[in-house]
């Protein structure tokens, strides 16, 4: 399992894997929302937490079709399902790559982002702590969709229209830390929505995207 | 005899054909005593004036919206235990007629709440619901249409319904954290105290029961079809092995 | 270790292709299946792989047993042919890939990108899998494709090696391997009719239930 892992980070890392590829992504949007919205710090300040949480979720959106579409393509995953390691451990730990390769570097990234569009400094930590804790998810409900898209030839913008959705509770409870932490009220409540979605959804999906591969297998 | 005859798709066709037309029939005519009756023989609300009266379509249609995503649930999970090919046709079958209904919900709304709230459109919770509820029904029937393997389809759009459901549900109480609302409680409740008065309430029960009709009927009429069109494609395939 | 299957029925996109499929290789045995294409035969290995579900019938022993090389040489193109051979080492739990790469002739290589190595390389690096998997039955689907003359007579002396310890292989293939133990099932007779089929145990994945 850690195999699969390291392969994975060795791939994702290699020329072409993309990496940070959902960094750039995340920079430029940042930097666009003040054009679209002007730079008036105290305009920026109120609408900061959301942007950031909804970059976050679209740098990850981005790269969530390789997860699986490449091992489908060249038949890596056929081996992998007949080969003693189970479809749901390959899932999970497919995720998990993910998530190393863009949610953890997206939260490190995260307060630098929040000075371009003048976060509070209180807000910071939580501002990286809400990513830390909610991108697992993010990671996890899209392994779920490419798992559920993987056959198909034009499944790219379909797997958006199907994540999105999935992703509504997440960003809500994460955007909502971080205005809470801008605020300085108390940030407990959603925090711990966070993490009880994080981690339900590591608990469960796994199975769900495991049979969805074993479908779109045969 | 059990329930699970039904399942053939030979006596499901039988029996939907048989039953069919006095469903449609039922429906054609409690939606037509309970529309006029909505319509024409209530009082205009005191504060509401005559659009109070988008009730006796907001509400049924709505209703319809989330228990038609309850009968996907349940029919998806019947195909993926037991296999029935009519169970996940069912599901196919009522996603349209739900995405509609939510449709019709979110416009009636907005007709009647600009007059009233002076907005069309409100990050209310309930209203936010189901402009997810929308995303989740468009989600489900894009994968049914991207998947060429009918079985393989029906698996997937299973999972993704049984998946979407808990997270629908999440969604529904995420937003209610999220905002607080305009949108009034629920309009018919049995023990509630906040809910509107009879004059207006039988009508509305009628309202709903001819939507139900009508979603039933709708059902039946694009279940048959997939069944016919499922047929045809096996007759095709038989032609091309002799 | 045996390869029994018994009364087999598939279906490929809602079709019944191939019923009544029985067969049995016992230990140092290799079948090879012939039939037109479309006849079933890649359907049938991967079924027998545990990747499709069966209408009906017995396949033992189960997928653990098998190890299955498919079209696609499942070779990651970024890293180098000890990265990937090591990855399926550690994910079948054999100890080292030396053996591996002697017994294909890819020691030369070892250090190669695998996205600059050749088809036949490619398809050399893909069946070492087999031996990494350790497994004693091996379904083979065209496995000589792209390779060249030579390589395929050390493919062949492999699959000797292979039945030779007590293994078993089954292919589809139409080159000769010059096996010494051979069979060969044409696929055309197990050709699925309507009638072949209980209609009313026909599971999913078969769409006479509407007929």
């Amino acid at each position: 399992m850690i195999a699969l892992l390291t392969r994975d980070l060795r791939l994702a890392t290699r020329a072409g894997g993309g990496f940070g590829l959902s960094l750039a992504f995340f920079l430029i949007l940042v930097t666009l929302v003040p054009f679209g919205v002007g730079p008036e710090a105290s305009r920026l300040t109120l609408i900061a937490p959301g942007i950031l949480w909804v970059g976050a979720l679209l740098a990850s959106l981005l790269s969530l079709d390789r997860i699986f579409a490449l091992d489908f393509e060249d038949g890596t995953l056929d081996q992998l399902a007949t080969a003693p390691v189970p479809l749901e451990a390959v899932a999970t730990m497919k995720a998990l790559a993910h998530w190393l390769t863009t949610g953890l570097p997206l939260a490190l990234i995260a307060p630098v982002l929040g000075i371009l569009l003048h976060l509070p400094s209180a807000a910071m930590p939580w501002l990286t702590v809400s990513l830390l804790v909610g991108t697992p998810a993010l990671s996890v409900i899209g392994a779920f969709g490419a798992g559920l898209t993987v056959g198909l030839k034009r499944g790219g913008l379909l797997l958006s229209l199907l994540v999105l959705p999935l992703y509504v509770p997440t960003l809500i409870f994460g955007a909502e830390v971080v205005r809470r932490g801008a605020e300085g009220t108390a940030t407990a409540t959603p925090l711990a929505f966070l993490a009880a979605i994080t981690l339900a959804s590591l608990a469960g999906l796994p199975y769900a995207t495991a049979a969805a591969i074993r479908v779109n297998l045969r | 005899m059990s329930i699970w005859d039904y399942a053939n798709p030979r006596k499901f066709m039988q029996t939907s054909g048989v039953v069919l037309p006095w469903i449609a029939g039922l429906a054609m005519l409690m939606l037509t005593v309970g529309l006029f009756w909505g319509f024409f023989f209530t009082p205009d609300d005191y504060k509401q004036g005559s659009t109070v009266k988008i009730i006796y379509i907001h509400v049924p249609a709505a209703f319809i919206a989330i228990n038609a995503w309850a009968m996907m649930l349940v029919t998806s999970l019947i195909w993926l235990i037991r296999r029935h090919h009519v169970s996940a046709l069912a599901a196919k079958a009522a996603a349209p007629v739900g995405l509609v209904m939510t449709l019709i919900a979110l416009l009636t709304g907005a007709i009647w709440g600009q007059p009233m709230w002076g907005t069309w459109w409100a990050w209310d919770p309930r209203l936010t619901s189901f402009l997810i509820l929308l995303l989740f029904y468009l989600g489900y029937i894009a994968l049914w249409d991207a998947i060429e393997n009918p079985d393989a389809a029906a698996d997937l759009t299973s999972v993704l319904c049984l998946v979407g459901s808990i997270f629908a549900f999440l969604s529904r109480y995420a937003v209610l954290f999220w905002s607080q609302g305009l949108h009034q409680g629920a309009s018919l409740s049995v023990d509630s105290e906040e809910h509107v008065s009879n004059v207006f309430a039988y009508p509305l029960w009628l309202c709903i029961a001819g939507f139900v009709m009508l979603f039933v009927a709708l059902v039946l009429i694009r279940t048959r079809t997939e069944i016919r069109a499922r047929r045809l494609s096996a007759l095709e395939a038989r032609d091309r092995m002799a | 270790m045996d390869l029994t299957v018994t009364d087999l029925a598939l279906a490929r996109g809602g079709m019944a292709v191939l019923s009544g499929v029985s067969f049995r290789l016992q230990a140092c045995q290799a079948l090879i299946l012939r039939g037109p294409n479309g006849a079933g035969k890649t359907t049938l290995l991967r079924a027998i792989a545990g990747l499709q579900p069966t209408l009906a019938g017995q396949i033992s022993p189960g997928a653990d047993q098998i190890a299955y090389a498919a079209h696609a040489d499942a070779v990651k193109g970024a890293l180098t042919v000890a990265e990937n051979l090591c990855f399926w080492a550690s994910v079948y739990g054999t100890p080292g890939i030396e053996r591996a790469l002697e017994e294909m002739h890819l020691q030369g290589l070892r250090d190669r990108p695998a996205q600059n190595l050749s088809a036949g390389q490619k398809r050399r690096l893909g069946l070492a899998r087999l031996l990494l998997s350790g497994r004693p039955i091996w379904i083979l689907d065209e496995p000589t494709v792209s390779l060249d003359a030579e390589s395929t007579v050390l493919f062949g002396r492999i699959l000797r090696d292979h039945l030779a310890r007590g293994g078993v292989a089954l292919m589809a293939t139409h080159i000769d391997l010059g096996l010494p133990d051979i069979a060969v099932l044409d696929l055309a007779p197990f050709r699925a009719t309507a009638q072949g089929i209980a209609l009313a145990t026909a599971p999913a994945g078969f769409d006479e239930a509407f007929l």
